[in-house]
């Protein structure tokens, strides 16, 4: 009972005016960057991070999440109207949602979507809140060693179950960890890594610049290279009758609604995995568990269902290791903790005890974000429709524009815009050579923690390395860090066998 | 074997060495040992790191050309066409960077929304110069006015003491 009075208190923090109002901002506007094919969440937290210096810090989080929130709402939209998945965390909704465009059923499709959403958010954001306070009273005990071997078990999630080449993956964790290392020595203060004696690297890499540069230059210039030709938007308009007929055809689908949104939810925990893996399999299950499997991908309302409510809760998920451990569950909550980080509110279990007003308050705002999206959603779809159709050559000169200047504005450096421009063409490259980008990101996010915690716990056992498998957490951290790893190389070994005729 | 070697795959793999190679030389002015009691130097992470960064891109490197040239390798790297534009964006965006703390972003930010909305994009006139002529509007409301945060503006500083008076 304790969570519902602090939940409460929460409640006082988010139906606050300004923070009604920068939900309600975040949310349309997170749905219309989930509803553009090409960006999603990530590209919209990235490019409007800067913009949020206007507001309080904490508001300026709450406005994030609400953001996030809608562009996952925000995705489908395109995947129905233009059979092009809004999101990577969309595509999954192509299968079924397209076809059932095609049968001039857009509007049930889209209705199905967001009630899907609707429901994946309540009921992660309800598990969130019972998990999210003893998570953080378990990572209370952690010390440095603790810390170190959790970020080395997040980054091993990577290699293990990301599904990219491992050799790679590796690559990129290694590099946007020696990204992190750019500038002062954290322990002497000695400069390091200061490239060809440039005065802008004694700040460091910023995680916004990667970010900038990576998920908005780099992704207009990915897109810019894919989209030839434009793609037709179908028409969709929404009556209160077929509103009406919808939520009836939702109704049926709990049971798939229901285990999606629980699947979406821990799936969404893993910092490899997230929302794009969650909502596959979620429709994997929906088919597999469906009386009437071969309906799937000819327009089953079901096939929207499922990867609707596991996207969503996929996103409530990432959300809690990110809070309670300060380890983020999806490349777009790196960046909310790397701009908490900024703003002087340490993610992790202190957090819950010094900041509880901020921690209910966001908790809170889940709640709210969730209501305001369903409605905004259902509310705009024509407008959806007129933005779809908007040429492609506006988005992106307004993207390209927000890159450049909200690069500029945090650190007020023309170097770091540089640094953007580099990270953007390279990330572009590197992105169409198949390697994974999610991983460098955060890498640099984490890479202070790691390298800090890695130092400390050395200088508290006086340099000896056992210390990290000796204590028992620690230890346990270790050991699941070393099953991931190994995984990709039992997996050949398997095949190989297979392979190999007897 | 040559033919391997000049494969996209195997390229960026090499050149993903040299930087490695790079980063490790950097690192090594600061100690990359062990310090006694206190752990590793302020060098270790970052040259052990790119250390395992060099010998994963030499795994791929290694891996590419030994597989050879397969059917799949021979696909072109860039979409047939396409990469016009993306070296035509690339370009117009290193152009407008170097010009901000020349002329100003109020000047460099439309020119580079004029190229981009009506020659690259093709997109009317009236799109192009509404679009164009309120940007550095808002832009200038929202970061200057509201954030207090100055863009560069070269020789056009002396034009906004006027507004500076008025809105500071």
């Amino acid at each position: 009972m304790e969570i519902l009075s602090l939940l409460g208190q929460g409640f006082a923090t988010s139906l606050l005016p300004l923070n009604i109002g920068i939900v309600i901002v975040g949310v349309t506007l997170g749905l219309f960057i989930g509803a553009m094919p090409g960006l999603g969440s990530v590209n919209g937290v990235a490019i409007v991070l800067p913009l949020t210096f206007i507001v309080p810090p904490a508001s300026a989080i709450i406005f994030l999440a609400a953001l996030y929130y809608g562009a996952m709402y925000g995705g489908a939209i395109s995947s129905i109207l233009l059979g092009i998945p809004g999101s990577s965390t969309a595509v999954a909704t192509t299968f079924d949602g397209r076809p059932l465009a095609q049968q001039g059923k857009a509007g049930l499709a889209l209705i199905a979507a967001a009630g899907a959403s609707f429901v994946g958010g309540t009921v992660s954001v309800i598990l969130f809140t019972l998990f999210a306070v003893p998570l953080a009273d378990f990572a209370l005990k952690f010390g440095p060693a603790e810390n170190f071997a959790l970020v080395l078990l997040a980054f091993t999630t990577f290699v293990g179950l990301g599904g990219d080449d491992a050799l790679k993956t590796i690559l990129m964790i290694c590099l946007g960890l020696v990204l992190s290392t750019v500038g002062l020595d954290l322990i002497t203060g000695q400069p390091r890594l200061v490239f060809f004696d440039m005065p802008g690297f004694y700040a460091g890499i910023s995680f916004l610049v990667l970010a900038i540069g990576v998920y908005g230059i780099g992704e207009v210039l990915w897109t810019l290279e894919k989209s030839r030709t434009a793609p037709t938007v179908t028409p969709a308009r929404v009556t209160y009758a077929e509103l009406r007929a919808a939520f009836v055809t939702l109704a049926r689908t709990w049971k798939t609604m229901v285990s999606g949104s629980v699947m979406g939810f821990f799936v969404g925990m893993l910092p490899a995995a997230g929302a794009t893996p969650a909502s596959l399999m979620a429709y994997g299950i929906a088919k597999s568990t469906s009386k009437q499997p071969e309906t799937f991908g000819k327009g089953n309302v079901e096939g929207v269902v499922a990867p609707e409510t596991a996207n969503n809760a996929a996103s409530t998920g990432s959300l809690l290791p990110m809070l309670s451990l300060g380890i983020p569950g999806s490349p777009t909550t790196a960046l909310l903790l790397g701009g908490m980080v900024m703003w002087g509110l340490m993610p992790g279990p202190m957090l819950f005890a010094e900041q509880a007003d901020f921690v209910w308050g966001l908790i809170s705002s889940l709640y709210t974000a969730n209501l305001a999206a369903v409605l905004i959603n259902l509310a705009l779809i024509p407008l959806f429709v007129w933005a779809l159709k908007m040429p492609f050559s506006v988005l992106c000169t307004i993207v390209l524009v927000l890159c450049i200047v909200g690069g500029y504005a945090p650190g007020q450096r023309m170097h770091d815009v540089w640094l953007i421009l580099g990270f953007g063409v390279a990330g572009y490259l590197l992105r169409k050579a198949d390697y994974p980008m999610a991983p460098l990101v955060l890498a640099l996010v984490l890479g202070p923690v790691m390298e800090q915690s890695f130092r400390q716990a050395l200088i508290a056992a006086q340099g000896d390395v056992t210390t990290f498998v000796t204590r028992p957490l620690s230890g346990t951290f270790i050991a699941l860090a070393a099953v991931f790893f190994l995984l990709p190389l039992a997996s050949k070994l398997r095949k190989r066998r297979v392979s190999r005729p007897v | 074997m040559l033919k391997s070697l000049l494969k996209p795959e195997s390229l960026i793999a090499a050149a993903l060495m040299g930087l490695a190679a790079y980063l490790m030389w950097h690192a090594t002015v600061l100690p990359i040992g062990w310090d006694g009691a206190r752990g590793p130097g302020g060098g270790a992470f970052p040259f052990w790191l790119s250390a395992i960064m060099f010998v994963a891109a030499a795994g791929i490197f290694l891996r590419s050309v030994l597989a050879g040239v397969r059917p799949e390798d021979l696909k072109p790297f860039f979409e047939p066409g396409m990469l016009g534009p993306v070296l035509a964006v690339t370009l117009a965006l290193g152009l407008t960077i170097l010009l901000m703390p020349i002329v100003g972003a109020y000047i460099a930010i439309p020119l580079f929304m004029l190229w981009y909305l009506r020659f690259f994009g093709r997109n009317g006139w009236l799109v192009t110069l509404s679009l164009t002529l309120t940007t550095p509007v808002a832009l200038f409301f929202f970061f200057e006015v509201a954030l207090l945060i100055l863009l560069p503006k070269g020789f056009t500083e002396p034009l906004f003491f006027p507004l500076y008076a008025m809105f500071f």
